[in-house]
């Protein structure tokens, strides 16, 4: 077994909500981030796939300490890095960065991409040298970006080449672990897949380790080597790819691969995958229901789904499901 | 090169200066502030009388070519008092805006974004935005004591809340783009984070904030001087200069009406100017246009 390069234990974030009293604390916790466990092997991709609200960007962002956990432990390599704080939380961050989902609000509007992608090499003392200049060439180069980008503003780039320089910006410190949080979801369908491929080669150029957030199946399909389904702040089923997307476990999963669309309408008569269409939508997490969360919406629940919460169980090998339903095989 | 001169010409700054230089009701406020702007640098060319220099044989001289703007009740040249009049308003309308840009950036910087002090500073913040303004700018000078540099202060008390409010709001909205999430990621500090990005990106409501800020300045200056506890006589400021003419209204019009149209000249001018830099500068406002 190897060692993961980044692993989750029990990991958990509130936020508080709404109308905070003079001096008094917010009355409403939202749990956007509920005792998670998740541990990534060094060089393959997670797909992290969850309606919007699911605590999959805030689960994103808490492995890279961009959001601060309630509970619960990250590991980065073979170092405790929950409460790492100061420069040596800044020398981690090194080795982990993040690809946004917007590319307009993602890239400082004031300064050229040259400034933009060097920023990282400044925030860890380079001088904006010779040296600097040719390091953000050569990145721009691996995105695929002419030289005479480098002089120019944001505002001149479409949304596919402005997310090439996020990208740019995420890759020049060398890092070993992505997240992509939702990276071609505001993209014209033609460049997502320029996007992605992107990501595959500089995956495969650089060793880098993905954790890939979407929102539904179908993109997460040509880049993840294992895929973890959330759900209302908790992850409901995780499995290689290829099992999650052959044999879905867990009633949710079903539903959404039910939700991408079928290709051709002969193969939809074929009817490989059986419509379980969910009704409903997501509970607020203000308001999570009891026993499994997923319940009031589940088409098998049963009465013990109402009262206790499914534990995640490894019912396959490498396929780990919370759901009562599910016998191991 | 050209590649150089071609990224220098897309520089958002760049383009926003061409932008107000077509704007016409920003070039026209322009045009009216720079009239009294270089009135006050010049005064002492333009106006060679010494405004001060009394002259009982050539009292209530209406306008004519000698007299420019016409005489006083004491003979003084009122063209003279108006100029260095306009030199004091403009002291203390920049003074004023300097102590806001500093103060309120700071204030609103630190406020915006640090929220676990942002309650108690915007609740003193609240407490002095809740005094009329001439009303708390009064109370300041009555405690310090009527001179230029107190009324400087009174007025930085009374409008630094406001700007620095206008600072926080930008912080509050920039702090969570992801610009600034990529920079924390890449291990800034937070100052890296406020000098290069939330400073930079709050700069432009904060201008347009303290254009507007200059007209009501010296508005404000002009009412204490006009109520006799701003500068003290016989140092000429438009306020004070109208408030000895209001006794003449009917015999010698012209001492309260031009010192008068000179303030309605500046904040008119700062006005059209200050909504100039909005439509230009603050994108969210130009759709609604």
């Amino acid at each position: 077994m190897m060692t993961p390069l980044v692993e989750a234990t029990g990991l958990s974030r509130d936020f508080a909500l709404g109308a905070r009293g003079l001096f008094g604390r917010s009355r409403h916790v939202l749990r956007a981030v509920d005792r998670v466990d998740l541990a990534i092997l060094p060089g393959e991709t997670v797909g992290l796939v969850g309606e919007s609200g699911s605590g999959k960007s805030t689960l994103g962002r808490l492995l890279i300490r961009l959001v601060e956990p309630t509970a619960g432990r990250i590991r980065f390599g073979a170092e405790d890095i929950t409460r790492l704080g100061g420069r040596a939380l800044a020398e981690t961050r090194r080795a982990m960065q993040i690809v946004f989902q917007d590319p307009y609000g993602a890239l400082d509007p004031r300064m050229p991409v040259e400034q933009i992608v060097m920023e990282p090499l400044r925030i860890h003392g380079a001088r904006a040298d010779a040296a600097a200049r040719r390091a953000v060439a050569e990145m721009l180069d691996l995105v695929g970006l002419p030289p005479r980008a480098a002089r120019r503003f944001p505002h001149e780039f479409s949304g596919g080449q402005r997310q090439r320089i996020g990208i740019a910006r995420a890759l020049i410190l060398r890092p070993q672990f992505v997240v992509a949080d939702e990276p071609v979801s505001a993209l014209d369908v033609s460049v997502q897949a320029q996007i992605i491929n992107l990501l595959t080669d500089l995956q495969r150029e650089l060793g880098l380790t993905y954790l890939f957030i979407a929102h539904d199946l179908a993109v997460v399909r040509h880049i993840a080597s294992r895929v973890a389904v959330m759900y209302l702040g908790k992850i409901v089923e995780l499995a290689e790819k290829s099992a999650l997307y052959a044999e879905p476990l867990h009633p949710y999963t079903q539903a959404l691969i039910a939700a991408v669309p079928v290709r051709h309408p002969s193969a939809r008569a074929a009817g490989r995958v059986r419509r379980a269409e969910l009704s409903g939508d997501v509970p607020s997490a203000l308001a999570i229901p009891s026993g499994c969360r997923f319940h009031p919406r589940c088409p098998h629940a049963m009465a013990l789904c109402r009262e206790r919460e499914p534990a995640p169980r490894e019912v396959r090998p490498g396929h780990v499901v919370s759901c009562h339903l599910v016998n191991p095989a | 090169m050209p590649a150089d001169e071609e990224g220098l010409w897309h520089r958002p700054s760049v383009l926003a200066l061409r932008r107000l230089l077509h704007h016409r009701l920003f070039v026209s406020g322009l045009v009216l502030f720079a009239i009294i702007v270089v009135a006050a640098i010049l005064a002492p060319v333009l106006a060679p009388i010494n405004p001060d220099k009394i002259d009982m044989n050539a009292t209530f001289l209406p306008p004519s070519l000698r007299h420019l703007f016409g005489t006083d009740n004491f003979g003084r040249s009122l063209f003279s008092r108006v100029m260095w009049g306009a030199r004091l308003s403009m002291l203390i309308g920049g003074a004023t805006v300097a102590i806001n840009a500093v103060a309120g950036t700071v204030i609103g910087a630190l406020a915006g974004y640090y929220r676990r002090i942002d309650n108690i500073v915007m609740r003193a913040n609240d407490a002095l935005m809740a005094f009329p303004p001439v009303l708390l700018a009064i109370a300041v000078t009555a405690t310090l004591g009527p001179s230029i540099i107190d009324v400087i202060i009174a007025l930085g008390v009374v409008y630094t809340p406001r700007t620095a409010r206008i600072v926080r709001s930008s912080v509050i909205v920039l702090r969570e783009m992801e610009y600034v999430q990529a920079a924390v990621a890449a291990g800034a500090g937070d100052w890296h984070v406020l000098r290069r990005h939330i400073l930079p990106n709050a700069l432009a409501p904060l201008i347009v904030q303290l254009s507007f800020l200059f007209a009501y300045a010296v508005l404000t200056e002009a009412t204490l001087s006009f109520l006799g506890v701003g500068a003290v006589p016989p140092t000429p400021t438009w306020g004070n200069i109208m408030a000895e003419g209001r006794e003449y209204l009917t015999t010698a019009p012209w001492i309260i009406a031009i010192p008068g149209a000179a303030l309605m000249i500046t904040v008119l001018g700062l006005n059209m100017l200050g909504d100039g830099l909005r439509d230009v500068l603050d994108p969210r406002l130009r759709i609604q246009q």
